[in-house]
């Protein structure tokens, strides 16, 4: 089967794996020829991933794109082996195909001058495609407990610098402490924040963007089952009442989301 | 060799395949209409509509269990104004057929929604959601009880002349009973099975997956529940039995045609194969070819009656 959105912004397909390889102990990266896919993908957007049909899987799985090459056609997914769905994924042979649909989602506006990205965790991955491409100035936290989950997503990218910043809660590399403390001491010389990661650190970034007077963007992760806006299982609360992070988002403003206490 | 017809006939309705969306999964449809070719459904049922908009629960909604999902969604729709003002127009614009399965409260909003729904073009059908475990407003109050059955499908029967679906929970000790009631009160089809009543836990958290605690479970682990309650009201009542449950492929289908229903709906496999309507109507075509069966009729209920 192989079906198009009538406007073909979203492509429904098999893809070819081009690699999926393990980038450090539990995390991975998988590479997908997907040129239609790659052509219209912006950063913050999502694709969903469905598992191979024999795994008696309900769902298919979203991820956020990593990188997209309009030139070569491919795009990636940066992903960590949690739970039975990830191991299977990460076993899918190069040259093999699993079904894919995408880019879903909005966006993230562009990167201005001066902003301050925070990445928890695997929120890493629409932060690297975000600064892809992008000439102006800005720093870049990445925070997670421990080195060993301190991962560079894309070789060489993540090389500590005057505006890259690792931040472990360990302090087992780069700066000891949560992603919060560091971005506190950045914020007020920010004008602008863009950031994505666990619930309770966008939780906080937003009130702090709130209270400050910075404009702000997050990205969210929800559960999702149909990915395209219809089954409404993916809303989150947000000042229009419920909204889906599948379409209305996943990238909300920090006016927006996490509005209580 | 006859050539496969898949016409069959629901109530009134007349539809050209046996296939239909089942309420919930595909929203309005209208984001689907843009993925798939809707005129592969006999019909789509639109998600429960009610008189004002309802907020819908708290996230977590969705879990994924073995064989299934659970969900609760808790009705989230934008109401019946919205509906008719902003939706239906469009989606009069796909070649499909269209039935709205609607919500209330109470007695008076699923009469008042019934009888703004009756008059719209476009409109084929509606069906009586009195069977949602998600919300105690969900209807399935009504959908548990007998005299409360017969007494809201009396009612709505009474305020609209379109073909009427009635729409019922498998989270009864009897669910025959509950079919007999609606048949007596004016029903034209009787739809089963809505989701089975179900929870997961999240052991790290040690609280609920989901925000509302309960949700309802579907997918391949609640069809042989869906079967066997599609074979008990088949042969308790007259009227045609839209069955559902679980089903993801066209062999799926087919057992719950011999099970004795008129015809299908798919819901949660649309999320795996959102076109599993076209699979599912070639593949009965497939079957039909090969056991020389011409019409749809020859194959319900054949399971009951011993077979060929």
């Amino acid at each position: 089967m192989f079906c198009l959105i009538a406007d073909h912004r979203i492509s429904l397909g098999a893809f070819i794996i081009i690699s999926n390889e393990m980038v450090a102990p539990d995390y991975c990266r998988i590479t997908f020829s997907a040129p239609m896919i790659a052509q219209k993908a912006e950063p913050g957007q999502f694709c969903m991933i469905y598992m191979p049909s024999d795994q008696g899987f309900m769902l298919p799985r979203p991820f956020s794109i990593l990188s997209a090459s309009r030139t070569a056609g491919e795009i990636s997914f940066f992903y960590k082996l949690v739970g039975r769905g990830t191991r299977i994924l990460s076993q899918a042979k190069k040259g093999s195909k699993l079904k894919l649909m995408g880019p879903l989602g909005n966006s993230f506006p562009p990167v201005e001058s001066g902003a301050l990205l925070v990445a928890g965790g695997l929120g890493i991955a629409p932060l690297v495609f975000l600064i892809s491409s992008v000439s102006v100035q800005f720093t870049l936290i990445y925070a997670a407990r421990t080195a060993g989950e301190l991962v560079s997503p894309l070789p060489g990218l993540l090389e500590p610098g005057e505006n890259i910043l690792p931040v472990t809660e360990d302090g087992s590399k780069g700066h000891c402490g949560n992603a919060l403390d560091i971005a506190r001491e950045y914020l007020p010389t920010t004008n602008i924040l863009y950031a994505c990661g666990p619930n309770v650190m966008l939780h906080s970034l937003a009130h702090i963007c709130r209270s400050k007077g910075i404009q702000g963007w997050l990205s969210l992760e929800e559960r999702m089952a149909c990915g395209i806006g219809a089954c409404r299982g993916c809303s989150v609360k947000t000042i229009n009442g419920y909204n889906r992070v599948c379409h209305e988002g996943p990238v909300f403003s920090t006016g927006e989301v996490f509005l209580d206490a | 060799m006859h050539k496969p017809d898949l016409t069959i006939q629901l109530g009134k309705l007349i539809l050209k395949s046996p296939v239909l969306a089942a309420s919930g999964p595909l929203g309005s449809s209208l984001e689907y209409a843009e993925l798939i070719q809707l005129e592969q459904f006999g019909a789509v049922i639109v998600k429960g509509i009610s008189l004002e908009p309802w907020p819908g629960n708290p996230p977590p909604r969705l879990a994924e269990t073995a064989a299934g999902m659970l969900n609760a969604i808790g009705l989230q729709n934008p109401g019946l104004d919205f509906f008719l003002e902003s939706e239906l127009p469009r989606l009069r614009e796909f070649k499909t057929r269209i039935i709205v399965n609607i919500i209330g409260r109470n007695i008076d909003e699923y009469a008042e929604t019934a009888a703004a729904l009756d008059q719209q073009p476009g409109v084929e059908a509606i069906e009586l959601n009195i069977s949602c475990p998600n919300l105690k407003a969900g209807g399935m109050a009504f959908g548990a009880d007998i005299h409360l059955t017969e007494k809201v499908v009396w009612t709505v029967r009474k305020k609209t002349c379109l073909p009427l679906l009635v729409k019922l929970t498998p989270n009864v000790t009897d669910i025959v009973s509950i079919a007999r009631a609606a048949e007596d009160a004016g029903a034209d089809v009787i739809s089963l099975i809505n989701t089975l009543g179900g929870m997961a836990i999240d052991i790290e958290k040690k609280q609920p997956v989901l925000g509302n605690i309960f949700g309802g479970l579907s997918g391949p682990a609640i069809m042989p529940v869906a079967l066997k309650m599609v074979w008990q009201v088949s042969e308790a009542v007259c009227l045609p039995v839209l069955g559902m449950g679980g089903i993801t492929s066209a062999e799926d289908a087919i057992q719950f045609i011999l099970a004795g229903a008129r015809a299908v709906a798919v819901g949660s496999g649309l999320f795996e194969n959102p076109g599993l309507a076209g699979d599912i109507n070639s593949g009965i075509k497939k079957y039909m070819a090969r056991h020389s069966i011409g019409s749809l009729n020859e194959l319900e209920g054949l399971a009951r009656r011993g077979g060929l």
